[in-house]
Formats: C-alpha cells, structure tokens, sequence
C-alpha cells in the first residue's frame, strides 16, 4: 500500500489549505436542505403540522428519517475510528445499534403511537396526574437532547474545520452548524425535520455503499483476502512496534461487564430517546408506525454490516498508526475515502458527514421545543390550554431558537478539545434508566401510578449522572505530564469502576418506579387502564392524519 | 355501555390551533383529553370484555413475550461470550473468526423477528378491525 498519495493530506492537518470540493458539496447541501425549509415552512402551522408533520409522513419515508435521526456522527465517523483502531470491539457497538430496535419494534412503538399525540410524556399522561409526570418527563427528554445535542456540536466544529481548512475556525464552524438547525426547526417544523433526515439518509447510505464497495476492489473484492488482512495489522503502542489480529475481541474492553453495562444502555436506551419516539407521531397509524420501525431495521442493518468494510478497511489500508496521527478515529472514515476515491470521494464522504450532523441535531432540537411547548407550557403552567391560538407552536419555535443558542454557546465555551463522547453514552444512559421503566410500566402495568413514574424518572436520571460523574469518564488521576485537555475533570480515583452506568442506573430506574407505585395507590390510573389498553391494541381514539 | 356511539369512533383533528382556547366551551381537540375525559368516547369496557379482544391480547403476549426474552438472551449471549469465554471466540473459522461470525448473525437475528414479528401484526391488525367492527354498527 503506498500511503504517500495521502501525504497532501496529512500536510493539510498542519497547514489546512481550503478544500474547494468538500466546501462546494457542504454548501449544496445546505442549500438543498434551506429549499426543504422554505416549502415546509408554508405547511407548518398548526400544532399537528410543526410537531407531527400533519402525520402523513409514510411508512418508508418515516423508516428513512428514523433511520436519518439515528445514525449520528457518532456512528458514521465514531465506529469507523473505533474499529480502525480497535478491531472487533468497535464492531460490537454496530450490533447493539441495530438490535435495540427490536425493542423499539416489539413492545414500544405501536402502543405509543396509538396512546400518545406529540410527546413521549403524552403516553405517561394518559392515565396519570398529567402535571408532574410531564414536568418530570420533560426534564428527562431535555436533559437527554442537550446532551446529546453538545456532543453533536462540538464533533461537528472539529469535523467541518478539519475538513475545509482554514477558512473556517470551531466557533464559526459550530455558529453554522447551530444556525442552520435553528433555521430548520424554527421556520419548517417537523417537516422540514424529516425531509432533512430522509436526504442525509439517502447520501449516508449511498456514501457508505460506495466507499464499502471502494475498499473491497482494493482486495480483489474477494473476502478472505480482505478478513485474511486484518490478521497482522502492526502498530505503535510506545515506542514497540506490534502486529495484532483485528478480529480478536478484548482490543478496547478489558472488563467484561463494562461491555454488557454498555449494551444495555444501548438495547434499552433506543426505546427511550425523545428524538426517535416522537417520529412514530408523524406516521397515519400504528401499522405504518411497524412499517417504518421495519425499514428503519434494514437501512440500519446494513449500514452497520458495512462498518465491518470502513472500520476494518481502514485499519487494513491505512493502518492504525497513520490514522491516530492524522486526526485519530473520528477521521478513520474520510482518510479511508481520500485513499480509496481519491479527494472527489473525501469531499464527498465529508459531506455527507456534516449532513449527518445537521440532519441529527435538528431532530434533537425539535425533540426539546416540542416537549418544552407541549409538555411544560401548555399541559404544565397553562393545564391544557392556550390564551391565544397558535400559543403552543410559537413557544416551540421560541425555545428552538433557545435551545439552539443555548448548544452554541456550551460547544464554544466547551472548546474543540473538549472530550465529550462520552455524553452520547449518557444520554443512551439516561434514555434506558429514566424513559424506559416508566414507558413499559405505564403501557403494561395495570397498578403503576404517579409516585411511581415521578420517582423512576427522578431516580433514573440522576442516578446515570451522578454515576457517570464518578466513573472514570470523569475522574482519574493523571500524572503531569499529562496535556491539560486530557486530563480528567475531577482529579480524585474513580469511585465506580465501568465507564457506563447502566448496568446499575437501569435496575434504580426500574426499582424507583415500581417501589413509587407500591408506597402510594392512585385508583383513577388504575380505573384507566382498560381504556389505556384498548386504545394501544386497537388504535381507537388514535388521532388520523390530517386532510389538509 | 348503554350508549352506542355511531360511526367512526376515531375523533379527527388538526384544527389551526389544536388547543381550545381559555374559556371556551368548545371541547378539548382529541390530543388534549386526558384519560378522563375520553371515558365517554367509546364502550371501553365492553371492548375489554370481548372474548376477541381477550384472545387479540392474549396472541400478542404470547408472541412478544418470548420473542423479546430471545432477542435478549440471543443479544446479551454476545458480552457473555466475548467477555468469559474469549479463547472460543478466537477459533478460527475460515478467515474470520466465531466472535465475528456470531456477532455477524445477530443481524440476521433481528431481521428475522422483525420479519416474524410483521407477519404476526398483521393477522392481529385483522383481529383488531373484526372487534371495531363489532362495536362501530
């Protein structure tokens, strides 16, 4: 392999020429999505249309927006680097990925779209005191979006300024990226939402396709050749110079119940995220709600079968130490194409990056606004009712624009060095330990009540924090040689050993819930269940799309 | 249930605003009903009776159920494996290895509930019109 053809590049880390196409296919994107937000901006009025989508979003657009929704940048860029450097444990998280949405399939969505209008509050709402579990579930949902939201930014301000240079600085690059999602979501609504998700789907899995198909011509496009190269992959680790086998698992988790802690935030946490459950809203019923969770499953699929292709053939053909010297993990997948296609492909696949980006927080910020308006202002201060008409549809747009500024001004003061991968992990954390628990229990369980989802939800949250906090994502101590943006936040040793909490948040989150019900009896969530049930296995009293 | 609601039970909405206004004596749109007040909607409990809507519930449970506890055991099997048992996991297999061929099925795993899952929802979604039906003369 003759890694001087990338040598322009790794020149570009340093000095950071501008790269015309990359930038050229950035601002068609941007253009192509601003025409989407013009044309949903004149049918997004009306609570039903801004949050919902006037629920006539079918069942494969909805599976491609789903699809779009999930597949963050931290999937994209973030298992490509992992597998890159880490070999077969970073495949495990395309797994998890892909099998939390059987849980999604099976038990969440179809119920959730039958009992519930907007928010994923709305199902708890039902037939408990609406009051204090949407406060509560309304602050699980932002806590949820906002990190996960700031973890998206600041990877976006490192990615767009590695990518077109120096014409660009991180706080420019995040304003942009911050700017754009506030226009998407202020002006077009959950329209313009989706059909930004459904277009970085399509260029997502039309990159991936091609760069999978790239890799494998460079192996003759014979399989054993290419598995047959994974064997012997040399690298630094010091000053030593080892060959490892990338097939072998245990290459990043050396303790296994941080693995299994992991999946199960992962498997329970899907369920649980704002962001995906309220685009089963936009969707006419509960069988295309099904439809789209099945089409979401086979995009899905096959994007993360094809990570075994980028992640592993980047290890391969570019090898893992020219990889942590140019950028590290998160350029695994764009240096990959540079190699592979060439700088026409790397713009492309950087595109296709930033599209990605975008097309997730916007969804994240919609996620927050809708359940600030709804939740909060209407159900919460107003009890149920607006002073004037249209209230609710411009305090969301109001608290997107918040929202918006709110993420731009944390991923600034954050700074492009800040190490917040951590707070996806968290927000899956947060998801499986706090959403999920009182979902199921509220669909499910006949004697759940208030206490019980108010205190689940509260125990939930605070436990994924409060363990993530003093995990040793946050704590540790480093020597002094260790460079100021790498050190750890609280210098003191980890008091909790695993880096995800939620094979211990997720066992509170439940036990919170199911003790809050037993202490106290609410025979009027009780006397509901029946009405709760016949709607969730029926779709009676579901609301239709609109006609209009 | 004495009265018999008439025609489509499912309530239509997407009003200009969705949300009745302070002090108006306009009912709630459909979305902004509690429980409570949607009592009066449908025959709630006498759907709830139904023999076939027990039997609908009933079918789904024992679909979901089990299939849920296999996909999760399916799943977790994964850390398990990787994690306790690493030297069969290493064993070649061809030019990969078992960790990933296993890994490699659990794809095939979850497509293959969900197409299990769709095939069943869609005798349920069947079921579920016959016992509307019933109720919506």
């Amino acid at each position: 392999m003759n890694l001087s053809t990338l040598l322009p590049l790794a020149d570009a880390a340093a000095a950071a020429p501008v790269n015309y196409t990359a930038l050229f296919m950035f601002v068609g994107f941007v253009a192509a999505t601003l025409v989407i937000t013009y044309f949903s901006a004149r049918k997004a009025s009306g609570s039903n249309a801004y949050f919902a989508a006037g629920r006539r979003i079918t069942g494969w657009q909805n599976g491609l927006a789903v699809a779009g929704d999930y597949m963050s940048a931290a999937s994209f860029l973030g298992i490509a680097g992992m597998i890159a450097l880490f070999g077969y444990d970073g495949f495990l998280y395309s797994v998890g990925f892909l099998v939390a949405y059987l849980t999604v399939l099976l038990i969440v969505a179809e119920p959730l779209r039958n009992a519930g209008k907007y928010t994923m509050a709305d199902v708890l709402a039902y037939r408990l005191s609406p009051r204090p579990v949407r406060a509560a579930a309304s602050l699980s949902t932002l806590v949820v979006s906002i990190f996960y939201m700031i973890a998206q930014m600041v990877g976006a301000g490192d990615l767009v300024k590695a990518l077109i240079g120096s014409m660009i600085s991180y706080n420019q690059a995040v304003c942009i990226v911050g700017a754009l999602m506030i226009v998407y979501v202020v002006f077009g609504g959950m329209i313009a939402t989706t059909w930004v998700q459904i277009v970085k789907a399509i260029l997502l899995m039309s990159g991936s396709v091609f760069l999978s198909i790239l890799v494998l011509s460079k192996f003759h496009f014979s399989l054993s050749e290419f598995f047959g190269s994974l064997s012997h992959i040399t690298s630094h680790k010091g000053d030593a110079l080892v060959t490892a086998d990338f097939m072998t698992p245990g290459m990043k988790f050396k303790n296994p119940l941080d693995f299994i802690s992991l999946s199960l935030a992962l498997v329970f946490g899907t369920a649980g995220l704002p962001h995906i459950l309220i685009r089963f809203y936009t969707v006419p019923d509960a069988k295309t709600a099904r439809s789209s969770v099945v089409w979401a499953m086979v995009l899905i699929g096959i994007f993360y079968v094809m990570t075994t292709f980028f992640g592993f053939g980047a290890a391969s053909l570019l090898g893992p130490d020219f990889i942590a010297k140019n950028g590290g993990g998160n350029m695994a997948a764009p240096l990959l194409a540079q190699f592979v296609g060439g700088n026409v492909f790397f713009a492309f696949i950087s595109a296709v990056a930033f599209a990605t980006i975008l097309a997730v927080v916007a969804g994240l910020t919609i996620s927050a606004s809708s359940s600030f308006a709804h939740d909060i202002y209407t159900n919460v201060i107003h009890h149920g009712k607006e002073a004037n008409p249209g209230q609710e549809v411009r305090v969301a747009r109001i608290t997107a624009f918040v929202v918006g500024a709110v993420s731009i001004f944390l991923a600034i003061g954050l700074g492009p060095n800040a190490n917040v991968a951590f707070l996806v992990g968290l927000a899956f954390a947060v998801a499986a330990s706090a959403n999920l628990p009182v979902i199921l229990f509220s669909i499910f369980w006949k004697r759940f009540n208030t206490t019980g989802a108010v205190s689940g939800l509260l125990v939930g949250l605070v436990s994924s924090i409060g363990l993530i906090l003093i995990s040793p994502t946050i704590m540790g101590l480093d020597g002094p040689a260790v460079a100021a943006s790498a050190r750890h936040l609280i210098q003191h040793a980890p008091i909790f050993s695993l880096t995800n909490p939620g094979i211990v948040s997720i066992p509170l989150g439940f036990l919170a819930a199911i003790l809050g019900t037993l202490l106290t009896r609410e025979p009027s969530a009780e006397a509901m269940f029946t009405e709760l049930t016949v709607r969730a296995n029926t779709g009676l009293g579901a609301e239709k799309a609109t006609t209009h | 249930m004495t009265t018999q609601p008439s025609g489509d039970l499912t309530p239509e909405s997407g009003s200009p605003t969705d949300i009745s206004r302070v002090g108006s004596s306009t009912p709630k749109p459909a979305h902004e009903r509690t429980g409570a007040e949607d009592a009066a909607l449908a025959p709630w409990d006498a759907i709830a009776a139904d023999t076939d809507f027990k039997n609908l519930l009933a079918a789904k449970a024992r679909f979901i159920w089990p299939a849920t506890i296999f996909f999760l055991a399916y799943y977790f099997a994964l850390p398990v494996l990787v994690g306790w048992f690493p030297e069969l996991m290493k064993t070649k297999v061809g030019s990969v290895n078992v960790a990933y061929l296993f890994a490699f099925s659990q794809f095939f795993m979850a497509w293959i509930v969900a197409g299990i899952y769709v095939g069943k929802a869609a005798g349920w979604d069947k079921a579920a019109a016959g016992i509307l039906a019933k109720f919506q003369k």
